[in-house]
């Protein structure tokens, strides 16, 4: 095969790129012509993300198709980690961000306005006392509560670490090349994401109608939806990733010892799990 | 099946003219279209800020209008930072890191071709921010809010072309990790690899540790302009500083990466000319090492000014000095490098002599600014312009020219004109410090940066900048005459086109053949 050989697979032209910078740069202006209130922005967005969708299956029904006629020696199956890898560690930064935000506000910024460090509370804003949970001095009157751990985040929490359960399972019935069992435990790992995803609406429902908790409730709210948010959009991304794999797995694509592409959608499966423990702990708990 | 019997297979019905370019997946391409880009954007650039150095000819209001002006420094910024410096060290990386490490390509090629054309792309969206109702952003390139959201209708065009390129950014760091991680001849471990290689491994690694972090800052700007969220407002219990200090996470690893492969490339050309191996090899990774990670703990030194409890002022200001230590390393090690050498001085030693003296100063300004009580007084002064620009045009710009000069022939398969060559030197180094030299003594005498209109004694030193502008942005089209000469014709270049060039990107023919490495080299 090719690594004997010395050679690595290089494809040597592809139209997908071009395709998905054309798809990318739609969204985003379609997108950004909406917020601005630009009349075509929606007809813009929906066109982009056309394209992207098309240049996302097209490019990964090529990356499919060449692992299945074996163009990929185990060298290329090492790029391939390492770019998965990178991958994930670059969106862990991009939760950082957020987390970040978090901490600041409730370590540093919270405690000087309501007076910890007069001279800046006295320079931004008359000193009013505030405590985490906040929505800041301007939104004191504001009538809302928090969202607590229980119930709905502590179930979300099971049901996550679950999920974690049944993928690895699933990952041990590839390996022992069991696919009945293989694809009844990614169908239940797809199950109990998309009973998270619907946990969350619910909650996101309960904080606006009940909690009167908003996207507009100060830092408290800013931090909430935005955490929560991102996250819920990573498991709907690896829900879908799932249920690619799901079909792939029940068309007999996954050898014993050849599934990178079953694995690369675990690891990231997994990622949003470590990335959910983190918010239970520091937005619903502490 | 190898890669070889691929190509032959493909040959024949690959695309030629222009479509060649749009889905070409060859890291020799890329890297091409990398570095014409950022020739390009380096242009473009540098047109806006000849904008600006001709409204600061005279004090006065004479030739555009000051929120223009605030729009011209503002995007000079991110077109140099985004469009300019980094493009071309991808480029340089693309053609040169698989060359250097004896790989048939980049790990992975068809990525490579997207993390190059979403650049385009996202310049596209963020220049004709220009022309839109309310014009481009003008309220500096690190967008603190509030000002950043006063912008117009330019607004969110800017905070998605940046995620654009920030998108960019990250997939060629990722396949730059992979190559240098997987794609390595037998033999070569770690510590035999070319210190470019070493250096952009790191640079690689940054970039995918801060490119998030920035993309997360500006979405939260974004939220706050269009969806009522408070993480920068003090109304709803946020804080603008705190955007400072996301942004300055970005911001400061940011800095070396516009400058460590700088230092590769250095450590490259140096060697060549003085023919004598690199003084020091494992104390320059080991130092680079040390720069990156003192990178992520230093950011807010950026912001001595805000208002920070004493402790962080400090903790700041000693880690930010530590720096010197490793990158007076690496100094030295140059100059031990140059010790007793056979010393001589064609068109990439001269970028690169001229590098270790003038970044240097740079670093040493640098030092200054570090020191927070006296960085209250320099803080967004010409002071600080002047030591960021030591740094990335007689840095980062500067090792960019050695290396064009230093790789052109093998790009190209031809010598360029050396006496061009030198021409573009000596014009270049001359005007670049009568262009910024003098902002040392503006700042200091306490000319603020950013503002259209100076008071009049700081009249004569404007001008003698501005005249080093105008001379050191037409010098560059020396370059752009050199360079279009060189790639039509010229003296045939032999493989090994300097005499003391080391390196396996010298073992394979000039120009390059489109495919090399095929069967990877045995390194002993």
């Amino acid at each position: 095969m090719a690594q004997a050989e010395g050679g690595y697979y290089v494809p040597h032209q592809s139209s997908w790129p071009i395709i998905g910078s054309v798809g990318v740069t739609a969204l985003v202006v379609g997108i950004a012509l909406y917020l601005e209130g630009i009349g075509a922005g929606p007809w813009v967005l929906g066109a982009g993300l056309l394209i992207t969708l098309w240049m996302v299956v097209g490019w990964f029904g090529d990356v499919v198709r060449e692992g299945l006629t074996g163009l990929y020696s185990d060298q290329v199956d090492r790029s391939l980690r390492w770019g998965m890898i990178f991958f994930i560690f670059s969106e862990v930064m991009l939760f950082a961000a957020f987390f970040g935000a978090l901490f600041y506000a409730r370590v540093l910024s919270v405690p000087w306005l309501s007076g910890a460090d007069p001279a800046t509370s006295r320079l931004i804003w008359d000193s009013v006392a505030l405590t985490w949970p906040t929505a800041g001095p301007a939104n004191a009157a504001m009538e809302w509560r928090p969202m607590g751990p229980w119930p709905l985040p502590t179930i979300n929490t099971l049901i996550l670490l679950t999920s974690g359960v049944t993928l690895t399972a699933a990952h041990h019935a590839l390996k022992d090349g069991n696919r009945g069992k293989l694809v009844g435990y990614m169908w239940a790992t797809i199950a109990l994401g998309l009973v998270f995803i619907g946990l969350q609406a619910y909650e996101y429902y309960h904080a606006y109608e009940h909690l009167n908790l908003r996207l507009e409730t100060g830092i408290y709210g800013s931090t909430f939806f935005m955490l929560t948010g991102f996250h819920g959009m990573h498991v709907l991304i690896g829900t879908l990733m799932l249920g690619v794999i799901a079909v792939r797995c029940m068309k007999g694509h996954f050898r014993p010892e050849a599934h990178f592409g079953f694995e690369a959608t675990a690891w990231y499966w997994h990622f949003v799990d470590v990335v959910w423990l983190g918010l239970y702990i520091f937005v619903y708990i502490l | 099946m190898t890669a070889t019997t691929q190509d032959h297979a493909h040959h024949a019905e690959e695309p030629t003219g222009f479509k060649r370019w749009l889905v070409t997946t060859n890291h020799k391409d890329i890297g091409s279209m990398y570095l014409l880009f950022s020739l390009a954007m380096f242009l473009v650039g540098g047109a806006m800020a000849l904008v600006i150095r001709a409204e600061l000819f005279q004090p006065g209001l004479q030739v555009v209008d000051p929120y223009f002006f605030n729009q011209m420094t503002t995007m000079h910024a991110l077109v140099m930072i985004f469009g300019a410096v980094m493009p071309a060290f991808t480029g340089l990386a693309n053609w040169m890191i698989p060359l250097m490490v004896g790989a048939p390509d980049m790990a992975l090629p068809r990525m490579n071709n997207w993390s190059f054309w979403l650049l385009p792309f996202g310049f596209a969206i963020l220049l004709s921010t220009l022309f839109m109702p309310g014009g481009g952003p003008a309220g500096g390139w690190t967008m603190y809010p509030p000002l950043m959201l006063q912008t117009g209708t330019a607004f969110p065009f800017v905070i998605f072309a940046i995620h654009v390129l920030g998108i960019s950014s990250i997939m060629g760091s990722i396949n730059v990790i992979a190559t240098i991680l997987n794609m390595r001849a037998p033999g070569m471990t770690l510590m035999k690899m070319p210190l470019f290689v070493w250096t952009w491994l790191i640079t690689a690694y940054l970039m995918i540790a801060v490119m998030p972090v920035l993309a997360g800052a500006i979405t939260m700007l974004l939220t706050d302009q269009y969806f009522g969220t408070s993480f920068f407002s003090a109304a709803g219990g946020g804080d603008p500083v705190l955007y400072q200090h996301i942004f300055w996470f970005f911001g400061h690893p940011e800095v070396y990466i516009l400058i460590l492969p700088a230092f590769g490339i250095i450590s490259t050309i140096i060697p060549a000319f003085a023919r004598k191996p690199l003084f020091g090899y494992s104390s320059m990774v080991y130092a680079t090492a040390s720069i990156a990670f003192l990178s992520f703990i230093v950011w807010a030194h950026h912001m001595f000014t805000v208002g920070m409890p004493l402790a962080g002022q400090l903790f700041f200001m000693y880690a930010t000095m530590l720096i010197a230590v490793p990158t007076g390393v690496k100094v030295f090690n140059w100059v031990a490098t140059m010790w007793r050498g056979a010393m001589t001085f064609e068109t990439p030693m001269l970028f690169a002599l001229a590098f270790v003296f003038l970044f240097t100063i740079g670093g040493f300004s640098g030092l200054m600014l570090a020191i927070a009580p006296a960085d209250f007084q320099y803080h967004d002064t010409y002071f600080v312009v002047a030591h960021f620009h030591y740094v990335l045009v007689t840095g980062a710009v500067f090792a960019i020219l050695a290396a064009a000069y230093y790789w052109m022939p093998k790009w190209t398969g031809h010598m360029y004109n050396e006496r061009l060559g030198q021409w573009h030197f000596w014009l270049s180094t001359i005007f670049v410090n009568v262009l910024f030299f003098p902002q040392h003594f503006l700042g200091l005498a306490g000319m603020p940066r950013r503002i259209p209109d100076y008071s009049v004694q700081f009249a004569d030193w404007n001008m003698v900048s501005s005249i080093g502008g105008f001379g050191f942005g037409f010098a560059q089209l020396i370059f752009v005459w050199l360079l279009y000469k060189c790639i039509r014709g010229g003296q045939k270049a032999e493989a090994r086109a300097w005499e003391g060039a080391e390196g396996l990107e010298w073992e394979v023919p000039s120009p390059a053949p489109h495919h090399t490495f095929d069967t990877p080299p045995v390194i002993r």
